[in-house]
């Protein structure tokens, strides 16, 4: 029997681009062309101002472990205890992602700890953004 | 901003109800939990399905309950955000009675939490937001996702988990009052941080039970409410609203908007102030949820309230009663815990509730929705307009 695996995305024609990007080794974000808003998660228009003139542009993949919880219970693809973050890109968005190449405990896990995207191929069409400690 | 709202004392509370049992109720599918509450509310009030003519529920739709409870309803509302669902049922139902949509509504909760009887889902599926940008890293439910914004909210203010874990304990005490709750025996600091761990910093003790019950409220416009067999409980003031159905979106982590929006709607239509409010019920699915209650309804400052439940102030005997009838961590949680709330809220307002405040005059009682991705206020009084 296959290993179990985590929840799968599945992208729509508004997050289509997000996916792409991220099979790629992108973090594609938007931004308003309007008001300069860069925003998350994807869609066609500007949650700020409304405005329909947006445009998809590659994010620098740094950030700073905003929030998180260690989850000890078993979840299908995952081995517990293992953290449920949230890092908040220097582009100002933040996004839930796991915090990867660091022990999964609140000593090694400290709020506001560079971080920087790892991507983790899940299979041919979908590749996850997960987040590492930057190193040094 | 300023919205128009209802004048206060136009509508009151004329019948409330819970089920007839609560906890582990494996003989009663969730619909017949909604038929019970709605039954014992009905006779609490002195009437039958055919002098109901509006109806509100969540968790079943209004067709549904409408049709098992034999009612032909001229107004209906299946709002259904989460667990303060029935706090915007109360201010909807409010506006429609004040405005002659309808004489007589029913709200209904029922839900199967623990024995999963004909329980209904609500699963997002891959292709949503929270499917595409939350459900691959690994949350399960509430305990993994509520508790996103804590270390945050603890960090920025300084909070410890000492005093987090107060705010259990000092609810057991409100619990070991109430002959009806869950879990009635005291516990320590030391009990709430040696359970077991879910979620760090979330352990066992500091996340709600999982219950089978349901409530049900029935509403009037006041000039009729004179007329029924139990005191009238009159809303003074209401609020609603939503914020984002991704925790990991919320706008700060450390105040929920949702929360402030609806809080000061609530309380700028009742015309009240902070310092008049005698009895306060924050549903408390985690320990967090009073501690940002307190904070965005404006009872105290931002980073304040952790030391002021740990300092015993909501605590039997304070100044300010905070859940009384041990909340969602004691008394009983069936997954939409803000039916047991208003429930609360109304006994208290009745002098009826099993720890009695003495002389409470006006109660305020407030919901949250997913995880803070909605809110509902209701304001009540039991003097008479």
């Amino acid at each position: 029997m296959a290993e179990p695996k985590r929840a799968r995305p599945e992208p729509t024609p508004e997050t289509l681009h997000y996916w792409e990007g991220t099979r790629q080794g992108e973090l594609r974000l938007q931004r308003c062309d309007d008001c300069a808003k860069s925003y998350f998660p994807p869609r066609p228009f500007c949650p700020n101002c409304g405005s329909r003139r947006v445009s998809v542009f590659t994010a620098s993949g740094k950030g700073r472990l905003f929030s998180y919880v260690i989850h000890h219970r078993p979840v299908p693809g995952f081995t517990p205890p293992y953290a449920i973050a949230v890092v908040e890109l220097e582009e100002g968005p933040r996004l839930m992602t796991n915090i990867t190449g660091c022990p999964q405990t609140p000593e090694a896990l400290q709020l506001d700890m560079a971080l920087e995207v790892a991507f983790e191929k899940l299979d041919d069409e979908i590749t996850l953004p997960l987040f590492q400690p930057v190193k040094g | 901003m300023t919205i128009r709202s209802i004048a206060p004392k136009s509508v009151a509370i004329v019948g409330a109800a819970e089920t007839t049992k609560l906890g582990v109720i494996p003989d009663m599918s969730q619909i017949q939990l909604h038929a019970d509450a709605a039954l014992n509310a009905m006779a609490d009030a002195g009437l039958k399905p055919s002098d109901i003519d509006g109806i509100a529920t969540a968790g079943e739709t209004p067709v549904t309950l409408a049709h098992y409870l034999g009612i032909t309803p001229n107004w209906v509302d299946g709002t259904a955000v989460g667990g303060c669902s029935f706090m915007i049922h109360v201010r909807h139902a409010t506006a429609a009675i004040a405005s002659g949509l309808c004489k007589t509504v029913l709200i209904t909760h029922g839900e199967s939490g623990c024995s999963g009887i004909g329980r209904t889902r609500n699963v997002p599926p891959p292709s949503s937001l929270s499917g595409q940008f939350e459900a691959p890293f690994g949350p399960m439910g509430p305990p993994t996702l509520f508790t996103m914004p804590v270390l945050r909210y603890m960090k920025t203010y300084g909070v410890t988990e000492e005093q987090l874990a107060m705010v259990a304990v000092v609810q057991r005490e409100w619990a070991s009052r109430n002959p009806r709750a869950t879990y009635k025996d005291p516990i320590t600091v030391d009990d709430v941080l040696g359970s077991r761990m879910i979620a760090y910093p979330f352990r066992l003790l500091l996340c709600c039970l999982v219950t089978d019950g349901g409530g049900a409220l029935i509403l009037t416009a006041a000039d009729r409410a004179k007329d029924f067999p139990t005191k009238p409980v009159y809303i003074l003031g209401t609020g609603e609203s939503v914020e984002t159905p991704m925790v990991s979106q919320m706008e700060d982590f450390t105040s929920s908007r949702a929360f402030r929006v609806s809080g000061a709607n609530a309380f700028a239509s009742s015309g009240i102030a902070h310092k008049d409010v005698d009895h306060l019920m924050i549903y408390d699915a985690f320990a967090h949820l009073p501690l940002f209650g307190l904070e965005d309804l404006g009872f105290l400052p931002r980073g304040e309230a952790a030391s002021f439940i740990a300092g015993r102030n909501t605590a039997p005997g304070g100044k300010l009663p905070l859940n009384t009838n041990g909340g969602g961590l004691s008394y009983m949680h069936s997954g939409m815990y803000g039916m047991y709330a208003l429930q609360e809220s109304v006994r208290q307002m009745r002098g009826i509730a099993p720890a009695q405040i003495p002389g409470a005059k006006i109660s305020v009682c407030h919901g949250v929705g997913g995880m803070f991705a909605a809110s509902g206020t209701v304001i009540m009084s039991n003097e008479a307009p």
